[in-house]
């Protein structure tokens, strides 16, 4: 018990309480954080995993505002139901642009991270404006506000570049023709669809809300219609020492 | 001097706010900088007008302590209270009958259930805690809060940063880090807020009277600290613009996930653990008038629980794309941690030795008790979920939420509310509460609901996890998931009963410690309390 004898000269030195404390704390964090950064087999390497088109990333930003990842998990975990239900378990690389994650915690409805492809936009657009219309049993909250809301290109270079400051791989062209992009993927008939494809493989551009102009219903859709279709599986071979 | 000093530093904050209304690129960011030039103004007209008068200094009481700030942090504590758990019983008949989302953005589940949880943990917890940490460490150093107006200035900035966030929320502005919502400048904002909460402490702390830090103290100070160095972390961000509420987090995907449940976890483990346990060990020995069990424990369980909370991140991830080396050394961490969990209940509990007949007749130890009892089983039921076998059941179901509502109803509540009984007669130079049959009753009323909503959560918890797993004798998924909503129907009505029965509880409680305020219980004779 001598040692805890000592522990009366900590008692009494408030600043050495504090340092001391601080050192106790940040032991198990930099164990933890700060491998992942130079740890190769932290995110396996894959073909097809790109940053977000400006119109994805959009509706990316709708996604967060509305507090989606509060009940969508966009995380398949390496169990058999999961795999069954959901496809594919997620792979580390198909988030690595996601500046946050959006993994989420909690499925109070599906999980999303292959959700793209598995419903028409028809689909999207019936289920936004009321679940209950194709799902009798959903608690989701209706969002009848996305397809009146416009949502216009003005910002979207100004995020692209935070997002490049962040790490995402976004080149001087892509910023330059974010605007153009983001129009040509809501509206195919007015832009250059297949610059949009060179700079954004596998991006998805059509009328996505079937109405005229870009609301929010559009972006969200295309987000949507894009999550989990940016890996070939067919192709893919799991690295076995992760 | 002094005046004309202020007048010009709020007179320059005015028009920056103003040129900020200004230029603001969104909704969110235009509407926070007109609120603050309002505020700004206001303080600077304020300014003017009393300028010249003196300064107005009020006698400091006999004790020499500074009280005024922790009053004002009682009621702020009772009154997010309430509007935290209103919220939160909103959400949860949101859940049983979607209708009550009304189709618009700013009643929507989404929107509201961030502002639930940052009501309840950071404006009810935090003030509690800033409220009971300035009470405690006055009382237990025989010296006033150092740095004269600065706890002043923590509280105010503190609640300005709850406003800041809850608007921000409702208008939809949100990092969409999970207990981390709030965006950039509401970030900064609380950072300043914060330095100065640890100065006023710290201050205190090195300018006290008795030799010894109390233990009360040491969680108080690790509270502080960790969650200054947690927030700064987990809140690297890039902001769009100056003139923008969005921002960009730094850390991305996987990297991104782990700081987040790094800090996730340690809100936990540091705001709503270490620092309620400050609050532990001070007002249970108090309450109960016995000395702390075991002064060894105390120490060993410190450190223990300090050092172990922070690594116990990764079983949020378990079975995730996060590196299976950090998952397997978040689960070991969690369980280890179940120890000096128990050491500090161990110490709480034990505390009543000698005194355990005052639960039979003091309903407010009796709160401070309980509270005890459920951070015991919280802490038990945590380690259990991080097992990574009983994860791959319980994650992402009601389970978790259950879990976490024994813990923050259970645990921070009823200590809380047992330290509020415990201030307002004092604070107020009371005699005595207004009511101790109110407060029995806001007791089993609290229990009740607790419980209807824990067990609740259990049964819905694991039987959507087994439904989502089920599958036939070919090996095909047996429930879609719409299935499993539509079971846990009846489960989510209980739930939201549950939250009423709690909610009643605490506007209880306002009506109590309301009465004993204004001096109402002086008034009662002792031959009102009925024969028992």
């Amino acid at each position: 018990m001598s040692l805890l004898s000592k522990h009366g000269v900590i008692e009494r030195n408030a600043m050495l309480l504090l340092v001391l404390s601080l050192i106790v704390v940040a032991i198990g964090g930099v164990v933890q954080i700060v491998p992942l950064f130079y740890l190769d087999n932290t995110i396996e390497e894959v073909d097809g995993v790109r940053p977000y088109s400006p119109l994805e990333l959009a509706g990316r930003d709708i996604y967060i505002a509305e507090g989606c990842y509060v009940c969508h998990s966009q995380m398949i975990r390496a169990i058999r139901d999961e795999v069954d239900r959901y496809g594919h378990y997620s792979l580390a690389a198909e988030s690595m642009y996601d500046h946050p994650f959006q993994w989420g915690s909690k499925r109070t409805g599906p999980d999303l991270a292959r959700v793209g492809g598995r419903y028409s936009d028809d689909w999207h657009i019936a289920h936004f404006n009321n679940p209950r219309d194709l799902v009798p049993e959903s608690i989701m909250p209706a969002y009848p506000w996305f397809a009146r809301t416009p949502i216009n290109a003005d910002r979207i270079a100004q995020i692209m570049r935070a997002h490049r400051m962040a790490g995402v791989p976004y080149t001087d062209e892509m910023i330059d023709e974010a605007e153009a992009d983001f129009r040509a993927q809501a509206n195919p008939d007015d832009g250059d669809v297949d610059a949009l494809l060179a700079r954004y493989p596998k991006a998805q551009a059509r009328n996505f809300d079937g109405q005229p102009g870009i609301s929010q219903l559009d972006a969200m859709i295309a987000y949507l219609q894009m999550l989990g279709t940016l890996v070939d599986f067919s192709t893919f071979e799991p690295v076995t020492s992760r | 001097m002094l005046d004309g000093v202020k007048i010009g530093i709020l007179g320059v904050l005015t028009l920056l706010l103003a040129m900020a209304a200004n230029y603001g690129q969104d909704q969110v960011y235009t509407f926070h900088a007109l609120l603050l030039f309002a505020i700004a103004a206001t303080a600077m007209i304020w300014t003017i007008r009393n300028a010249g008068s003196g300064r107005i200094t009020t006698a400091t009481p006999e004790t020499g302590y500074m009280d005024d700030v922790v009053r004002y942090g009682v009621i702020a504590t009772a009154f997010w209270g309430v509007v935290g758990f209103l919220i939160g019983t909103y959400i949860a008949f949101q859940l049983a009958f979607p209708l009550l989302n009304w189709d618009l953005p700013w009643t929507s589940f989404g929107r509201l259930r961030p502002l639930h949880t940052s009501a309840v943990i950071f404006a009810f917890g935090g003030n509690a805690l800033i409220a009971t940490s300035f009470y405690v460490v006055q009382r237990t150093t025989a010296a006033r809060l150092w740095g004269g107006n600065t706890a002043w200035f923590v509280f105010w900035g503190y609640q300005l940063f709850i406003v800041l966030a809850a608007t921000g929320y409702v208008l939809g502005s949100t990092q969409s880090k999970e207990y981390a919502e709030p965006e950039w400048y509401v970030d900064l904002w609380l950072t300043v807020v914060w330095v100065a909460y640890l100065v006023v402490f710290m201050g205190t702390l090195i300018k006290r009277k008795e030799p010894h830090i109390y233990v009360a103290n040491w969680f108080f100070l690790a509270f502080i600290v960790t969650v200054a160095m947690l927030h700064l972390v987990n809140n690297t961000t890039i902001p769009v613009s100056i003139f923008s509420s969005q921002s960009v987090i730094l850390f991305p995907g996987v990297q991104g996930a782990m700081v987040q449940w790094w800090y996730g976890h340690n809100a936990v483990g540091f705001f709503l653990t270490a620092g309620f346990l400050g609050m532990m060990y001070y007002f249970i020995p108090k309450q109960a008038e016995r000395p702390i069990y075991s002064y060894r424990l105390s120490i060993i369980h410190f450190w223990a629980l300090i050092f172990l909370y922070i690594w116990a991140g990764p079983h949020h991830l378990h079975y995730t794309a996060l590196p299976d080396w950090a998952q397997t050394l978040g689960m070991v961490m969690s369980i280890i941690l179940w120890m000096p969990s128990w050491g500090g209940m161990i110490n709480g509990l034990m505390t009543l030795q000698g005194a355990w007949d005052k639960l039979r007749t003091d309903p407010v130890l009796r709160m401070l008790v309980i509270s005890v009892g459920f951070y015991g089983m919280s802490t038990f039921e945590g380690p259990m979920m991080s097992i990574k076998a009983v994860n791959s059941l319980s994650h992402y179901t009601d389970w978790t939420i259950g879990h976490v509502h024994s813990g923050a109803l259970g645990w921070n509540g009823m200590i809380t509310f047992g330290a509020l009984y415990f201030l307002v007669p004092r604070l107020w130079n009371r005699e005595r509460l207004y009511s101790l049959t109110l407060v029995s009753w806001h007791f089993w009323l609290a229990t009740i609901g607790i419980v209807l909503y824990a067990s609740a959560m259990w049964v819905t918890g694991i039987m959507e996890g087994l439904m989502w797993r089920e599958v036939d004798a070919q090996g095909f998924l047996v429930n879609s998931f719409a299935d499993t909503v539509a079971a846990k129907f009846p489960m989510y009505v209980v739930r939201a009963l549950g939250g009423v029965l709690f909610l009643t509880g605490a506007l209880i409680m306002c009506y109590n410690l309301w009465k004993t305020a204004v001096g109402a219980g002086e008034n009662v004779r002792v031959s009102a309390v009925p024969a028992e």
